[in-house]
């Protein structure tokens, strides 16, 4: 979760400042001619969280950006990136008698390869109830002793130590109705598959600044160091986008890619040792599966061995199968960079917010439902 | 379909969603493409928020509402409270004074006796505030389980003054968008009541009758063109619904739109757009821009419009939308809320 600061009042708070914003943009371009002139090509600057593409689509900056300079959306909306098999799995719960799946509301619209959604089948008698935080579903276990409340464990390093929290709170108070589908994934992986694409065209990293309050900045230092990519932790204000942006730029310019923080506020270089350790008391890395990507060694979260009594895939004994991606759905190459979502055929035609194909238009901080919402 | 535009409406699902509840876009599909068919007659047809009905010289406005909110109570108001406000303010954007209320109550097996008797309580004081009087109703009893505890349908009466005509057809270009308070309070009092967030800082319903306070916004104003209440789907839907009707582009400035710092928030936590939240006890109004002013010193003399002020303008527009300036100086769409709003993942 974001640290937010109390502004005194609606007015004008310092992070949406208009003159601040317009020096930011003034200095934005004179970089990014620089940096132009530097590297001789557009720079294609990638905010790899999806609150990233939100926040950017949402202050309608995209059009006050000086030529030369784009923002592709990476592969960090949550919900995006789980594997449609995956997705499968859930609704293989969800149909079971005894089941509740517990879940964050933006899972419910995701469709699985049977064309259902967790709507749909709660509509067609499945127990699925949308919450807040792991510890509602907790609670969701103590009110239905006799059923099996399933949580879907979906998201990065900023969601991971609030399950693992509750599965902790669980193991403490012996509730033995609650389980997890670990879906978890991890951000510097998905970094290193984007920068061994040949040929990718990304110049630079706007990183995640809720993620590094949690890992800090050390798990990026090797997409400096091998990559020679730029890295900029940066927080969620427009403000603060503007300020990462002109970071970047700035290390683009001088021919120095480094890793840096925009985010001091937040983000501890350390970040924070007791989410980390509840995490990894909970958790260990494992081979996660990313949609249209494919399975990655170390790029997700599973149950450790201690606590694999809460993993529901073994608990109900559920099997993957691959399933196939939707027809005509271009969602892959928009998580590697490789695409915007006005290059898909399906957007803003078959596709839209009430009648997604694919996932990067079903959840909310999907880059294509944040072109569809705002206007790109 | 983008908000805002025309064309032909059909519904595009084979059962009810929840989305369909929504008071947005979905919600005008299943009006306009089977209600509204079914029913057509001209009084229904603008689809306002009370249709006008004549009874001899006289005008009256006529308007329905049920309410289903989960939990029954929360902070600031409670079911009853919200039943009251509701129907009264569909009227009040009408320039109606309120006559009278019914009040159906459809019961779940087993429903506290005790606790009906207080959101009864709550009525009263919410129709004795709005100078109104509930004078008849119905009561319905379910088995267990048909019914979610308590749900309750109000309609409502008012005699519309003679040669007011209110209609957001009649919004021009140069038009003022004035709105009366901070956004989004109901909508979050609710989720938070709803989903144990435990988030502090006052967030309260806003839920108030507004035909004292919108008296005295028509009394300072005689070219007042429309008067909208904010319920559910919010601004952002209030204000492409008023686009559409008038064929205009609306502008609105994001610094202007007032919304607490603590639902404010709130809002950022969960991922929703405090546009879209819904409201119970605001109300945005649409005037020539040289009458703004008058306006705004009416709504700030009001207890509930303390907070009244211009956020935007009508524009002319190849076809109708909605525009946000943004803080930073940036322009973004805001399109009508297409279903639900989801709480996101982080």
């Amino acid at each position: 979760m974001k640290a937010l600061k109390n502004p005194k009042n609606f007015e004008s708070p310092l992070w949406r400042d208009k003159t601040l914003a317009a020096s930011a943009f003034e200095k934005m371009a004179s970089l990014t001619a620089g940096a132009v002139s530097r590297t001789g090509k557009t720079v294609s600057l990638m905010e790899v969280c999806g609150s990233h593409t939100m926040a950017i689509a949402a202050s309608g900056m995209r059009r006050l950006f000086p030529k030369g300079l784009k923002m592709l959306s990476g592969p960090g909306c949550p919900v995006c990136v789980t594997a449609q098999g995956d997705i499968d799995l859930v609704l293989e719960l969800a149909a079971r008698p005894g089941v509740i799946i517990a879940t964050f509301g933006d899972m419910l619209k995701v469709r699985g390869s049977n064309g259902l959604d967790l709507r749909s089948m709660r509509e067609q008698g499945s127990d699925v109830s949308v919450v807040y935080s792991p510890m509602d579903a907790l609670a969701l276990a103590v009110e239905n002793p006799g059923r099996q409340v399933v949580f879907v464990g979906v998201g990065f390093e900023t969601t991971a130590p609030v399950i693992a929290g509750a599965v902790l709170r669980a193991r403490a108070e012996k509730i033995r109705n609650f389980s997890v589908i670990p879906l978890f994934k991890l951000v510097p992986p998905a970094l290193e598959l984007l920068l061994k694409v040949p040929g990718h065209n990304i110049s630079g990293f706007m990183l995640p600044g809720h993620v590094s309050a949690i890992i800090g900045l050390e798990p990026y230092r090797f997409v400096v160091e091998k990559y020679s990519a730029p890295c900029v932790v940066t927080g969620f204000e427009p403000l603060d986008i503007l300020a990462g942006i002109n970071m970047l730029l700035e290390q683009l310019v001088s021919g120095v890619p480094a890793l840096e923080s925009e985010y001091g506020r937040a983000v501890r270089t350390e970040g924070n040792p007791r989410a980390l350790e509840i995490m990894r008391e909970v958790f260990s890395v494992t081979e996660a599966r990313w949609r249209s990507i494919g399975a990655i060694k170390k790029s997700g979260l599973g149950f450790s061995r201690a606590f694999s009594g809460f993993d529901a895939v073994e608990r109900f004994k559920l099997s993957y199968r691959a399933a196939p991606e939707p027809k005509g759905c271009i969602c892959g190459g928009i998580l590697l960079g490789k695409a915007l979502p006005a290059d898909c055929g399906l957007f803003g035609k078959a596709c839209s917010p009430s009648h997604a194909v694919g996932p990067c238009m079903v959840s909310s901080e999907g880059a294509c439902a944040a072109w569809f919402k705002y206007g790109g | 379909m983008r908000g805002g535009e025309e064309g032909v409406v059909m519904i595009l699902e084979k059962t009810v969603k929840l989305g369909h509840g929504s008071g947005g876009r979905m919600t005008h599909e299943l009006i306009e493409s089977l209600f509204l068919k079914a029913f057509f007659n001209p009084a229904l047809a603008p689809l306002e928020d009370a249709a006008e009905i004549r009874a001899g010289k006289e005008r009256l406005a006529f308007t329905t509402d049920s309410y289903v909110v989960d939990p029954l109570r929360f902070p600031g108001a409670d079911i009853g409270r919200i039943a009251v406000c509701g129907t009264v303010n569909d009227l009040a954007v009408k320039g109606a004074k309120p006559l009278a209320l019914s009040a159906g109550f459809i019961m779940e097996e087993g429903f506290p006796i005790s606790e009906l008797r207080r959101i009864a309580g709550s009525m009263r004081a919410a129709a004795r505030e709005a100078g109104v009087r509930i004078v008849t109703g119905d009561t319905k009893v379910v088995e267990r389980g048909k019914a979610d505890k308590l749900f309750i349908n109000t309609s409502g009466v008012g005699l519309i003054p003679p040669g007011l005509k209110l209609s957001s057809a009649s919004i021009r270009p140069g038009d003022a968008v004035i709105l009366s308070g901070r956004l989004a309070d109901h909508g979050v009092a609710v989720m938070n009541a709803r989903g144990r967030l435990g988030l502090s800082g006052g967030i309260r319903s806003d839920a108030a009758p507004l035909n004292a306070m919108i008296f005295r916004a028509l009394r300072a104003s005689s070219g007042m063109r429309a008067i909208r209440d904010i319920t559910r789907g919010g601004l952002g839907t209030v204000l492409n619904e008023a686009a559409s009707a008038s064929r205009t582009a609306i502008e609105i400035d994001e610094t202007a739109i007032p919304v607490k710092p603590a639902v404010e928030n709130a809002c950022r936590l969960l991922g929703l757009d405090p546009l879209y939240v819904a409201n119970e006890g605001k109300a945005v109004f649409f005037a020539p821009a040289s009458d703004a002013p008058k306006i705004v010193a009416a709504l700030r003399s009001h207890k509930y419009g303390r907070e009244a002020r211009v956020i935007g303008r009508v524009m002319s527009g190849k076809k109708p939308q909605v525009r946000l300036r943004t803080a930073i100086g940036g322009t973004r769409l805001v399109l009508t809320l297409e279903g639900e709003q989801l709480p996101r993942i982080c």
